[in-house]
């Protein structure tokens, strides 16, 4: 009779390491197969957008996703190669990345940070997915650009305009293109006193969470710098969708100016409500009342319609720029979709574009050797002029647009007409700026 | 005391529209015995035949401009609807403009027929079910439902303005002896508020006045007698949950001026809509109708900047802390009858 050592204690211990073992996301133990995460072995590279492709961004999420398949298609040498031909880095041949073809996953973020870590993590970790780039709303960016440091990717935000995206939670990792919430306020400050003058005061009403604090505080700063006074600054849960009640108060408070710290949804409805109650149309302290919209974004414009109509706001890009790489890309993208890209579309193609550029000049996909290419990347030809992505904090520094509702559009995409184009230097801060305070950039992760 | 009339008045659009979905709820479970989570997207489905008349009448043909450009610089493409062509440039303008007050007539026979395909087609399988499995179905429809709006509209809130004529808001303050722009309130959600009060009263009048009515709230007090009476009472059961289908596609149809609609108001709307039923009584139309404006009323106070500096965030809870207070107090709701969801 034979007998074995095999105990109930010993079985479980075996048990539950093979169980660890076989828990451990691959995202920790790819490293020991190669030198970093998701080194690409075959003959192609998979990248990772992560758009909200479900819920109230959903719209934004797929011009976000037709910018990126062109990126791709141009990276792969198909179509006319839009931008490629006005980037100022010659890197690209059209021929992939390293000679790799590109191809591409897709995730859903639906606009939710769990979500878009969930699928983020997806990407990496099944699809292997070597960079992640998109998004539309500054919670996810912040919680998609943690997730990718942790597993050593590479993250391109899309629309994110959160100071605290590049400010306190910035990440190695983690690159942001667009601009923010500091810039606008620097870029409109000027704008606004020009044309509703020095002797204003603003009512401010901010949506209750990341983006909209760090929105409000940079307008509120830039606008008194100027003179103006800041009455009031009343917050609004994201999940509001009547601002009736939050609006009927502002005329009685003495304000003149209403700051719509709103992005989506928030924006539309604000405004359209505005509208409603007829503020416009009011005269208050000998002044007609103005309101203002800090972030545009051509869906929302098309969504508040006519509401729209002389409001001034701030955006990243537009499609009526008339560079040379604004229009290579319009062209791209109309020919191919039959409409103008938005500013987000802008940002991702820019976005999946550099990236590429960054292997290319780095010679590998390591992320370590891609993020050194890309800090203190100096390039024109993008669609904002001359540009910085900053090695300190990770953000691009270029022109900032100063848009206005326009008040006779000639068509559907027509609801906004540009401004100013702000300079660079007007909209640039140190590194170390207060409102970008707290955060540090770590050190890169290679997974 | 400006602030106090501010508040009301505020409150008073919002409540309609709690009081007008809820009334249709209140309905269905009163009539059907349904808890019907599809509520919401029958509002939702109403506002999108605003915005589907409203495409249907600007309806247009192309002609080239050669003068013009679009934006990869060819001939522009000028679009012309037809009712303009057809009827001059002052008519259809004006047919174009009333959109969304014609959209009442073209909602009214749609709506009814969704009630009566989502009756007949799905719920009626599912009245001797479980409240939680007739939940579970009513709610899967609902996101089906808003999918499918989603599909051929977009995510993307699509404007839909009330009357050139109902734009702007009127002084109300200055009628009651305040300083000018201390009450102003905007013209269409006063013409929201009123529309509301008729169709509310004219739902009551109904179940009042009528034979069929009369029949009706028989059936809601005693299905079973007045079923050995000889009466069909499934039949009028389910006419009435298009009647409610129609109540909630209405309320829709004139909100959608008042917030561009997107694939998802029906589901902002849902929950708060259910407090209201229940705060009101689970099965009473008066105390739906009552809650809705309580509860909309209500909503706006917390809203205030004094409130919210005294008790921050109370603007996102306080329809649900009085909904606890209400149930704590009176447990059957302000209205509620005994043996009402109740074992």
């Amino acid at each position: 009779m034979s007998k074995t050592n095999m105990t109930r204690r010993g079985v479980l211990k075996t048990g539950a390491v093979a169980g660890a073992g076989v828990a451990l996301p691959t995202i920790f133990t790819a490293s020991s197969a190669a030198a970093y995460t998701n080194e690409p072995t075959g003959g192609s590279v998979t990248l990772g957008f992560n758009v909200p492709q479900t819920g109230p961004y959903a719209d934004e999420g797929m011009d976000e996703l037709r910018a990126q398949e062109l990126a791709v298609e141009h990276l792969n040498g198909g179509g006319d190669g839009g931008m490629m031909n006005t980037f100022s880095s010659k890197a690209l041949k059209g021929n992939g990345i390293l000679g790799k073809k590109v191809e591409f996953v897709t995730g859903d973020t639906q606009t939710k940070s769990d979500a878009a870590r969930a699928s983020a993590k997806s990407m990496i970790e099944k699809d292997g997915a070597i960079m992640i780039n998109g998004g539309s709303s500054s919670g996810v960016a912040i919680a998609v650009q943690g997730l990718c440091q942790d597993a050593g990717v590479i993250f391109m935000a899309g629309l994110t305009h959160s100071n605290d995206t590049t400010g306190k939670d910035k990440k190695a990792n983690g690159f942001r293109h667009f601009f923010n919430g500091y810039m606008s306020g620097a870029a409109l400050a000027p704008v606004l006193a020009s044309a509703y003058g020095k002797d204003r005061n603003a009512y401010h009403l901010t949506a209750d969470y990341t983006w909209g604090w760090t929105q409000q505080e940079s307008i509120a700063a830039a606008t008194e710098a100027m003179g103006w006074n800041t009455v009031n600054n009343v917050l609004t849960p994201l999940a509001s969708t009547d601002f009736s009640s939050y609006i009927a108060p502002v005329l009685n408070s003495g304000a003149d100016v209403l700051v719509l710290n709103h992005y989506g949804g928030n924006m539309v409805n604000s405004l359209t409500n505005a509208i409603q109650f007829g503020l416009r149309d009011k005269v208050v302290n000998g002044k007609n009342f103005e309101i203002v919209v800090p972030l545009y974004s051509e869906l929302m414009a098309a969504g508040a319609g006519e509401n729209v109509q002389g409001v001034i706001g701030s955006m990243n890009w537009n499609w009526q720029l008339q560079d040379e790489g604004s229009k290579a890309f319009v062209k791209s993208f109309g020919e191919k979709y039959g409409r103008p890209p938005s500013n987000s579309a802008h940002t991702c193609y820019v976005q999946t574009m550099l990236y590429a550029d960054a292997c290319e000049r780095a010679g590998t996909f390591n992320p370590c050797g891609v993020a050194e290419a890309l800090e203190g990347f100096e390039f024109d030809g993008m669609g904002n002029g001359p540009t910085l992505y900053r090695a300190d904090d990770h953000q691009c520094f270029k022109d900032v647009l100063v848009m206005k509702g326009k008040d006779n559009p000639s068509n559907e995409y027509d609801t906004l007409e540009i401004l100013e184009v702000t300079p660079r230097a007007q909209v640039e801060y140190a590194p170390d700026h207060p409102m970008f305070a707290g955060g540090d950039l770590g050190s890169c992760n290679a997974g | 005391m400006d602030a106090i009339i501010l508040q009301i008045l505020n409150g008073l659009d919002k409540g309609s529209a709690y009081a007008l979905i809820a009334l249709g709820l209140t309905l269905i479970f009163g009539t059907l015995g349904v808890v019907n989570f599809a509520h919401g997207a029958l509002f939702m489905i109403g506002a999108f035949c605003a915005v589907t008349l409203s495409k249907l009448l600007n309806l247009s043909f192309e002609t080239i401009d050669p003068t013009q450009t679009d934006f990869l610089g060819n001939p522009l493409k000028v679009k012309t609807p037809y009712v303009i062509e057809w009827f001059g440039m002052d008519t259809g303008s004006a047919i174009i403009d009333w959109a969304v007050p014609l959209a009442i007539l073209f909602s009214i026979p749609i709506m009814i027929c969704v009630g009566f395909i989502m009756e007949r087609g799905l719920i009626k399988h599912f009245y001797k079910r479980e409240h939680a499995d007739q939940i579970l179905v009513t709610f899967g429809l609902a996101i089906v439902l808003q999918e499918v709006i989603k599909y051929f509209y977009g995510a993307n809130p699509i404007p839909t303005p009330a009357p050139d004529v109902f734009k702007g808001s009127f002084d109300f303050g200055t009628m009651l002896g305040f300083d000018p722009n201390v009450i102003i309130y905007p013209y269409w959600r006063l013409v929201y508020f009123f529309f509301s009060a008729v169709v509310i009263g004219g739902v009551f009048a109904f179940l009042q006045f009528t034979t069929f009515g009369m029949v009706v709230r028989a059936g809601m007090a005693d299905r079973e007698t007045v079923g050995l009476l000889g009466i069909n009472i499934d039949k009028r059961f389910t006419i009435m949950f298009g009647v409610a289908a129609a109540v909630a596609g209405l309320a829709g149809v004139m909100y959608a001026p008042i917030n561009s609609p997107n694939y998802h108001m029906g589901m902002d709307f849902l929950v708060l809509s259910f407090v209201v039923v229940v705060v009101g009584g689970m099965g009473s139309l008066p105390g739906a109708v009552l809650a809705g404006f309580l509860l909309g009323i209500l909503e706006s106070f917390a809203s205030m900047n004094e409130i919210k500096s005294l008790i921050p965030g109370i603007d996102q809870i306080i329809i649900y802390v009085v909904a606890i207070i209400i149930l704590l107090t009176r447990p059957r709701g302000l209205m509620g009858r005994k043996g009402v969801m109740e074992e």
